[in-house]
């Protein structure tokens, strides 16, 4: 069945969206991340420019995030003053990326960008977490180690604006959280991602945060992020198809569903390597593109004079 | 099955066409016309099933004549650029900017072109390729226009905009002429320009140009325009609305 989407000005078969969606969200659900770091690459492989994949993915994860967040909610996993602080970086982070967005767009390096860092991105990330996790796989059998220390005082901590966060049991400066929280800003407006698999180890890492309030927390600060993104990304560079969101967001959630059952039945070793080669093996596919001689040097951009 | 019956309909369509125009040019008071052409539409709506479409134009002549149908899409700007290898990976470094680029553009003809008329003739009403006025915005070097001017209807070709090779208006007996126009799912939307010559001896005899509008309709066309008008609504109501389906979601499959 063929849509025509109205934004991206362009026709696609619905099914093959829906399919696409319910994919990326049983492998998200299988492995407890956003999926957008998958979604973005297979959109602009399916044709969809580049820009309008990524404006549309923001809006699409806003809706990932709410109903990932409603879980954590109700266990109480969710540290709403931590948030709140990473928020405060996630919006300056967001404003920053979708103007170099903007910047990048008329310049013609957009495309490129987009490649570049998530090349640099899931291939550092990607291979650390092979590694990791094929490390875990063989010592399995091995005695546990003594675990060390509590907490870790690096010099990130000594900076200022102290800030207590009694959620988290933690008093550390206010700059360490809404840096993060930037960061991830930045990504989600560059790459349409929600940036979970970057946020998740920088708090448990940098932050020292419990690992229970870990996932909650990020989601409930990416929900606000992805809407402020879609907001933007929308009154500027005019690249939010809600047609495409809708039906990623129809096969996202169906797929996720089917996705956290099957992940309760793996082991958590397993989930990240396979989790590992997939993103290590988009990592690689960018890779060849931007390494391999394009079939046409030439491209043309219609409408936006450069 | 939609497509038969739409192929039907059509078929019908142009016979009664055909004939109203054959009434005309036999009626002596139409005998100073030399050309006589239409659409069987002067609009394509682009709804949210749009797949492409067909028009078929027809017309007649006043006596055996050759003709040159070109179609050309609303102009714009179009920005070539040209990858260079730099450290490794390709990226984009040159670019030629051309202005008043059109968005789509076909030329049918009875016979081949060179048959019948001369170069000068095709360049002065701008029939075939080769002879669409592209200017680039800066001045270039001969040699490099050439590329990119090359790489810019290649591109436009490969997306369907472009016709690759010229189209067939076929004749039924002396006078009587059609040709079916084809649009892509992603034919841009704004005012086509249907231009159907009338070419004798090798000179254009006669001309005639018919308007056609490309627009969206319906659901789609409220999107896209909601999004233009009121970029900062639209982005509200996409993320509301991500919001509600999201919070849904995770309520209807609650399993703690």
């Amino acid at each position: 069945m063929q849509v025509y989407l109205p934004i991206a000005e362009m026709s696609v078969d619905a099914l093959v969206i829906l399919l696409l969606g319910a994919v990326v969200g049983f492998l998200s659900g299988l492995f407890g991340v956003g999926g957008g770091f998958l979604m973005t690459p297979l959109l602009i492989f399916l044709g969809v420019p580049p820009a309008v994949a990524v404006g549309t993915q923001a809006n699409q994860l806003i809706a990932a995030s709410v109903s990932g967040v409603l879980a954590h909610w109700r266990r109480n996993n969710v540290d709403v003053k931590m948030g709140v602080v990473m928020l405060v970086g996630g919006l300056v982070g967001t404003t920053l990326g979708v103007w170099i967005f903007g910047r990048l767009q008329r310049l013609g390096q957009i495309d490129l960008t987009i490649s570049l860092t998530y090349v640099l991105l899931l291939g550092t990330i990607g291979s650390l977490m092979l590694v990791e996790s094929v490390r875990a796989l063989i010592r399995r059998r091995s005695p546990q180690l003594a675990r060390g220390k509590l907490h870790h005082h690096i010099w990130l901590h000594g900076l200022p604006l102290k800030m207590r966060f009694q959620r988290s049991k933690l008093y550390i400066s206010a700059l360490l959280p809404a840096g993060i929280g930037a960061v991830g800003g930045v990504l989600v407006a560059i790459m349409g991602i929600g940036g979970g698999f970057l946020l998740v180890p920088a708090m448990i890492y940098l932050l020292n945060m419990p690992v229970a309030l870990v996932a909650g927390t990020s989601l409930f600060q990416i929900i606000f992020v992805t809407a402020v993104t879609t907001l933007l990304q929308a009154s500027t560079n005019q690249t939010v198809d809600v047609m495409l969101a809708f039906l990623l967001l129809v096969g996202g959630v169906v797929g996720a569903q089917f996705g956290t059952r099957a992940g309760s039945k793996i082991r958590g070793e397993v989930a990240r390597t396979l989790l590992g080669l997939i993103v290590v093996s988009v990592a690689l596919r960018l890779a060849w593109d931007l390494v391999a001689r394009p079939e046409d040097l030439f491209s043309v951009i219609t409408g936006i004079p450069g | 099955m939609t497509r038969r019956h739409g192929l039907i309909a059509l078929s019908a369509l142009v016979g009664a066409a055909l004939a109203v125009a054959l009434a005309i040019v036999t009626s002596a008071g139409a005998r100073a016309q030399q050309l006589v052409a239409d659409l069987s539409s002067h609009l394509i709506a682009i709804t949210t099933g749009f797949t492409g479409t067909e028009v078929v134009l027809f017309g007649s002549t006043d006596g055996p004549a050759d003709v040159a149908v070109v179609v050309t899409g609303p102009r714009t700007t179009a920005t070539v650029r040209r990858k260079s290898r730099v450290a490794g990976i390709w990226v984009n470094r040159d670019k030629v900017i051309f202005d008043q680029v059109p968005s789509y553009y076909v030329v049918a003809t009875n016979r081949p072109l060179e048959q019948f008329v001369r170069t000068p003739i095709l360049e002065r009403h701008q029939i075939g390729l080769e002879h669409l006025r592209m200017e680039p915005k800066e001045p270039a070097t001969a040699g490099t226009l050439a590329d990119y001017r090359a790489a810019l209807i290649r591109t436009k070709q490969r997306g369907g905009l472009y016709g690759v090779t010229h189209g067939q208006v076929s004749f039924l007996g002396a006078r009587l002429f059609r040709t079916n126009i084809y649009f892509p799912a992603n034919v841009p939307t704004g005012l086509y320009n249907v231009e159907v010559f009338l070419i004798r001896d090798g000179d254009v005899l006669s001309a005639q140009t018919t308007p056609l509008v490309v627009s969206k309709v319906g659901f789609s066309a409220e999107v896209f325009e909601f999004a233009r008008s009121q970029p900062f609504s639209y982005g509200l109501a996409a993320a509301l609305g991500a919001l509600l389906a999201g919070w849904l979601a995770g309520t209807v499959f609650r399993r703690v």
